[in-house]
């Protein structure tokens, strides 16, 4: 299977601060990536280089074939992006969030409609989805989110903690609609690796020593043989 | 790519949607404008207002009033995420800038639909010379939703965002006021409006609009760049 995912010395500092320094990996497509580390190790970073939200300062990074951030155009709609915001308005309706983004994804009329309900109904949210989000809790908010990320069916997920504020029912729902299936390519980051590292392919391991001296950044790459192994 | 028209139209209806359904604005600006009128009209202690006096009066005080919306246009799209959500999606980003602009163009036109006739009851005998200051008005508004929405989404992610709008609007306002008020003063003369230079104001907003729409059309994918 071909690669979804190529990095060589990736770099990215903020200011005289690195937040990733000279990360290599290679992720092919179907496969589950988990990124471990602490807190301001770079995992967020990483994932937001990989959806083109960041430019990388330096290195090559290839993400389902278009090399970034030149061909960055070639990758949007086709990425998948859960972060630590839900990446909603809100003072419009959970519906009509996901209507705003299937619009801007090309989704139109009965399709976007059908789409929206289905995932509305897998996460559990129909009953609440014409609720303003502002008045909607923390896992309401992540479960539309969830559904945000999946609405215009892409081929890699970046997610960051998407479990996060979710009960233990959402959690299902949500393993539903961006756990591991096949051909699903996902980055995963997370604190939680008791219940991440199960669906694993490759393990990277972000580690930061001391923040401001960027030799001291570390990445080790634990793929799954040798993860098996240890275990 | 989604076409263009389509981002567009999903930007600027989300933006209308959320203003009516809030409120977040277009109160204040009006509100803002009517006080002005009212502190002018006992300030000046004059129940009349002709000529460079009247002109100036209005488009000061419609552009101060315009300030509070531009502060505004994108807060939702930094505070909530908008900017990572429309940056993510396969659209030409220059859609963000034309549906803000337009969003601000509408708020501006129902903005002077209530405060023009309320400065020519404050100020102005008649209502001969309402329709060609509105000409002039909807003209200025073209070029200040350009410069407004291009200074906005800079300034957007500065905490000090409601001290630099002004600061740098402002100075680039200074052609299109020149513009709107040269335009105005003969239209709001003693006597019924005048024509006379009329065209020629009215070339030069023209030539404003042109340059600030085509420089927010040429520059506003680098904005957004991390």
């Amino acid at each position: 299977m071909s690669e979804a995912i190529e990095l060589r010395g990736l770099c990215r500092d903020f200011d005289e601060r690195a937040a990733l320094h000279d990360l290599e990996l290679e992720l092919a497509g179907g496969e589950t990536l988990v990124v471990l580390g602490p807190n301001g190790a770079g995992k967020t970073t990483l994932l937001r280089i990989l959806a083109t939200l960041l430019r990388p300062s330096a290195g090559e990074v290839r993400v389902l074939g278009a090399r970034l951030p030149g061909e960055a155009w070639k990758v949007r709609g086709r990425v998948g992006f859960l972060g630590h915001d839900p990446l909603l308005y809100r003072d419009l309706s959970g519906r009509e969030n996901l209507r705003f983004q299937a619009r801007l994804h090309g989704l139109r009329g009965d399709i976007a409609e059908q789409r929206i309900g289905v995932l509305l109904d897998a996460i559990g949210m129909e009953r609440n989805a014409d609720r303003r989000v502002a008045e909607l809790s923390a896992g309401m908010r992540q479960r539309l989110a969830i559904c945000r990320c999946v609405l215009h069916e892409p081929e890699l997920l970046l997610l960051d903690e998407p479990e996060s504020h979710l009960d233990a029912e959402g959690r299902e729902a949500a393993r539903e609609l961006i756990g591991p299936a096949e051909g699903r390519t996902r980055v995963l980051v997370t604190h939680e690796p008791e219940r991440a590292l199960p669906d694993a392919d490759q393990i990277l391991r972000l580690e930061t020593r001391h923040m401001e001296r960027r030799a001291d950044k570390r990445a080790s790459l634990v793929p799954r043989a040798a993860r098996e192994a240890r275990l | 790519m989604t076409p263009s028209r389509l981002a567009f139209a999903a930007i600027l209806g989300k933006d209308l949607r959320a203003e009516l359904r809030t409120l977040q604005s277009l109160p204040a600006m009006a509100l803002f404008a009517v006080t002005t009128f009212v502190i002018f009209r006992f300030g000046l202690d004059r129940t009349s207002l002709s000529g460079s006096l009247g002109a100036g009066v209005l488009w000061a005080t419609l552009l101060f009033a315009a300030i509070l919306g531009i502060n505004r246009l994108f807060v939702a799209e930094r505070e909530e995420g908008g900017f990572d959500a429309i940056r993510l999606a396969p659209i030409d980003r220059t859609a963000l800038f034309a549906a803000k602009a337009a969003a601000l163009l509408a708020y501006l036109l129902v903005l002077e639909a209530i405060v023009v006739p309320v400065f020519a009851i404050f100020f102005l005998g008649s209502a001969a010379a309402l329709p060609p200051v509105a000409a002039v008005v909807l003209l200025a508004d073209l070029g200040l939703a350009a410069t407004g929405t291009l200074i906005s989404s800079m300034a957007v992610n500065s905490r000090a965002r409601d001290l630099l709008v002004p600061l740098v609007l402002l100075p680039l306002a200074v052609p299109l006021s020149i513009a709107a008020t040269g335009a105005l003063e003969p239209l709001l003369a003693v006597g019924g409006p005048g024509y006379h230079r009329f065209g020629t104001w009215l070339a030069v907003l023209g030539l404003y609009d042109l340059v600030f729409l085509l420089a927010g059309y040429a520059v506003f994918d680098f904005l957004l760049e991390d």
